[in-house]
């Protein structure tokens, strides 16, 4: 049977190798025109390798999670098609733009110090292919295959005592599993006094191939620490008065204004600060020993989506009015839980905000968006006895815990930028006042 | 009406959705049940009960006759003769009967039965148009149980000639010759049936064997019986359509020859088909498999709290497995920690004679992967079968070679289908071949030929 050879067509874009995510056929199957080979993830997109012709699988040469270079030989074909003649194959493939998350686990991602990026993997990419071992206490499991030999009895007692009888080593004639193996193997894994009846030692050990998204955050997050010297400073603020004029505001305000929380006064507070400091609005390109300051304030806001943490970026906050950034923030996040964000609304920040308030808290430390320098983290307000020269009050507190690349923002001046913040927070009037 | 809120709606009143709500009123959970049709779903009034009626009646008869030449029992009687409409009559009796068991059951149960097309509307909410009014349900449970339909033939509407097993079930006029288009066993038993009662018989089938999903040891029993009995069996024969200039069938042979077969009565049985439409199911989008709902291990849907049971849910389209499907699903509900996990769900074929499986055959055993050991007995080494006429076939088991656990036990003959309590009972049982040998059978009976089965399969067969 003539042999065709399917190669990783050119995925465009300057792309020179990309991630194999997935591998949807074996040796051995039969395939028809347009059924999906292998699925590879680049920076910019999720990439699936369609069948040309029909036929069947002769030989694979990507694993899960390797990289292949444009051009290598990924799936080999035999064709039934007797014309065909044995050549390379350069499929034509449907390129998935994802709107894909710019993703880190604790609320920051890191680039690569090139110019602002295109978004990634796609969502299937993330999920893990799991391949699960299980060992038991007494005995390893039976053949898999095989039903283990029981009365229905006794089954029924198994499933109310939480056993799996897989892992019973049965005592009876061809090894049937007799009430008395299950009441003895109750016993031996508990070890010592009994426990509450039911609880058995679970002694499954996962095995999940860190692959697509997962592994671009891991790579990501090592890289960001590895080459940015983090700093941490952590500031309380009294946020009451910020509080009680939210509460109003929001009480009183037009029905088509959103809701403010609390970022959207960060947010304008962040761009009143941040005139002293430029140098903390920036993105720094190390390998080319230059810092781009930016006039303009491009806030990314850190995202829990299904698929996992995405960035999405309120351009231009100076331009913004209060209202405007909440709406912004609102419309931008429901864009990236749906899957729905522009590659553009996902890319281009100069500095990244992470809220972890609403788990609650009292301090992080948070892995700074590169190559930008600093990330602003937000903890969960709490209601605190404070001393105010005659007594203790109670106030309303929320600290600030921010990161800052030491490489370029010393901490006399992290220090101060922060102080900053701090006073346009206590004193919200300040924010419009020197707006 | 004032809108109803329950525990448990289970929507469909055969068995699998009738013993569901018994089961589920037992565990003191308030439960609704909303059936549109009598209670007791296909298998009570237009399936296994009045077709298994007919076949004892005919089967009487076609002895009758037998004895009205002179037997070898000494038995000679005068030509016999049958009134269809008394015959009908008490089968229909029967079936009123069960069907009065059912109601009383679930009203001793206090269940509310709504009567009426239940559409759901989403996985909580029934409305139901009754005699009465629009009744609407909710309940924290839905337990879907609408049962299967026949499917019709492309080009062979349902309608005049052409009928399912429905209305073969309630002829009011004998049919003098009756085409059975599918070999499967509800086709097969009412061809048998119809042919001892005198109406010229031919089964056509597209396969190239009748009841093509049990293995041909067991089948070429009964085909050679339908020969004996006179019933035509045309097989790789493809129904075309009707021929209208005389009541006919058109038939595409094997070879490609067009034939027509004159009947008067066009018998579709080429299978059943999950019943979908027009209880709001498509709305909830429930995951499908193949046109089944997809069911996991526990009969969850895709959708929480929205269970399916029985035929709605695909093969094996049996009554036995929709009773033990409902029963646990009830149970779930209450808090139980059930699961399906049948060993066996045997299957009968009442053709003549009777076929009983259980478990796996032979060559579903090799194809899983064990060595097996298999044997039969025949029944022309019972003394229980030959003193009743009833010495074709045999009882066969298959075990694994090397801890002689039984994979599974099948039978062909009169009346095995008596046997298969004792088959599922070993398999569920986890037996061996040890354990049925050292096991008394009564003798005489066809029992005995198990233990006999156990013994060959052992090397140490008395009585082979």
């Amino acid at each position: 049977m003539p042999e065709r050879v399917i190669t990783l067509p050119d995925v465009g874009e300057g792309v020179a190798e990309a991630e194999v995510v997935e591998v949807p056929v074996k040796v051995g199957d039969p395939v028809r025109e347009g059924d999906v080979l292998a699925a590879v993830m680049t920076d910019k997109a999720t990439v699936e390798i369609p069948s040309p012709a029909e036929g069947r699988v002769a030989w694979i040469g990507a694993e899960l999670g390797q990289k292949v270079a444009v051009g290598s030989v990924i799936v080999k074909l035999d064709v039934a098609d007797s014309t065909a003649p044995a050549r390379k194959e350069q499929v034509t493939v449907a390129l998935k733009p994802t709107p894909a998350p710019r993703t880190a686990p604790d609320a920051t991602e890191t680039e690569a110090a090139d110019a602002p990026r295109a978004p990634q993997p796609a969502p299937e990419a993330a999920r893990p292919r799991e391949h699960v071992r299980s060992a038991a206490p007494s005995s390893p499991p039976a053949k898999p295959a095989e039903r283990p030999l029981a009365a229905p009895v006794v089954r029924a007692f198994a499933r109310d005592a939480g056993v799996d009888l897989r892992f019973v080593k049965g005592s009876g004639p061809a090894g049937r599993i007799l009430h008395e193996d299950v009441e003895a193997y109750l016993a031996t894994a508990s070890r010592g006094p009994l426990p509450a009846y039911g609880l058995v030692r679970n002694t499954a050990v996962e095995e999940i191939k860190i692959i697509g998204l997962r592994r671009r955050i891991a790579e990501r997050m090592q890289d960001a620490m590895r080459r940015i010297p983090h700093f941490s400073y952590i500031e309380e603020v009294d946020v009451t008065d910020l509080e009680s004029l939210r509460a109003d505001v929001n009480e009183t305000r037009r029905r088509d204004r959103p809701r403010l929380t609390v970022l959207p006064f960060l947010m304008r507070a962040m761009v009143t600060a941040l005139r002293d400091h430029p140098e903390i609005n920036a993105r720094y390109d190390d390998a080319n020993d230059t810092l781009h300051r930016y006039g303009g304030v491009h806030i990314g806001i850190a995202v829990q989506t299904p698929n996992g943490l995405m960035v999405p970026v309120v351009q231009h906050v100076e331009a913004l009015t209060i209202w405007d950034c909440a709406s912004e923030v609102a419309r931008l996040s429901e864009a990236a839980r749906s899957g729905t964000a522009k590659r553009e609304e996902l890319t281009g920040s100069t500095i990244t905000i992470t809220s972890l308030g609403a788990l609650g808290g009292i301090a992080s430390t948070p892995v700074i968006n590169a190559p930008e320098v600093a990330i602003i983290g937000v903890n969960k307000i709490a209601l605190r006895p404070v001393w105010r020269g005659a007594a203790f009050e109670p106030r309303k507190i929320m600290n600030l815990s921010s990161s800052f690349d030491h490489r370029i923002v010393d901490g006399w001046n992290a220090a101060q930028f922060i102080q900053k913040l701090r006073s346009l927070l206590e004193a919200p009037a300040k924010i419009f006042m020197e707006a | 009406m004032d809108p109803i809120s329950c525990a448990v709606l289970v929507l469909g009143g055969g068995p699998g959705g009738y013993v569901c709500a018994i089961r589920a009123a037992q565990l003191g959970l308030d439960t609704v049940l909303v059936e549109s049709g009598p209670l007791g779903g296909t298998c009570l009034n237009v399936g296994c009960i009045p077709s298994k009626a007919l076949i004892h009646a005919a089967d009487a008869f076609h002895t009758a006759r037998r004895f009205a030449g002179g037997s070898p029992l000494g038995i000679r009687v005068a030509e016999p003769e049958f009134e269809l409409k008394t015959m009908m009559a008490w089968k229909d009796g029967i079936v009123s009967r069960l069907r009065g068991g059912v109601y009383g059951l679930l009203r001793r149960a206090n269940i509310k039965v709504v009567s009426g097309i239940g559409i759901l509307r989403d996985g909580k909410t029934c409305v139901v148009e009754t005699d009465m009014g629009r009744q609407e349900i909710t309940a924290e449970h839905v337990v879907i149980a609408t049962g299967s339909e026949s499917i019709p033939l492309p080009g062979l509407p349902f309608g005049g000639a052409v009928v399912s097993s429905t209305e073969a079930l309630a002829f009011e006029d004998m049919p003098k010759r009756l085409v059975v288009v599918g070999g499967g066993y509800i086709g097969l038993e009412l061809g048998t049936a119809y042919r001892k009662l005198g109406v010229g018989v031919t089964v056509v089938e597209a396969a190239e064997r009748i009841l093509p999903q049990y293995d041909a040891e067991l089948t070429r029993r009964v085909m050679a019986r339908l020969g004996k009995l006179g019933v035509d069996v045309l097989l790789n024969a493809k129904a075309v359509g009707l021929d209208r200039s005389g009541p006919a069938l058109r038939i595409e042979r094997g070879d490609g020859r067009e034939q027509r077969l004159p009947a008067d009565k066009i018998l579709v049985t080429i299978g059943r088909r999950p019943r979908i439409a027009g209880f709001g199911l498509e709305e909830l989008d429930l995951r499908m498999s193949g046109n089944a709902i997809e069911i996991d291990d526990q009969c969850r849907t895709s959708m929480r709290n929205v269970w399916a049971v029985g035929d709605v849910t695909g093969e094996p389209m049996l009554e036995h497995r929709a009773v033990a499907q409902g029963e646990m699903v009830a149970e779930i509900i209450a808090g139980e920690k059930r699961s399906f996990d049948k060993v066996a769900i045997p299957a009968v074929c009442f053709t003549d004679p009777e076929i009983v499986t259980a478990g796996l055959s032979p060559e579903a055993a090799r194809a899983a992967g064990h060595a097996v050991k298999t044997a039969s007995f025949p029944f022309t080494a019972n003394g229980r079968a030959m003193t009743l006429e009833a010495e074709d076939g045999f009882v066969r088991i298959v075990a694994r070679a090397d801890n002689h656990v039984v994979l599974g036990l099948q039978a062909v003959g009169q009346s095995v289908s008596e046997l298969s309590a004792g088959f599922a009972l070993a398999l569920e049982m986890g037996t061996r071949l040890e354990d049925i040998a050292a096991t008394v059978h009564v003798h005489p009976t066809l029992g005995e030929c198990i233990r006999e089965a156990a013994l060959v399969a052992l090397g140490h067969g008395l009585h082979a």
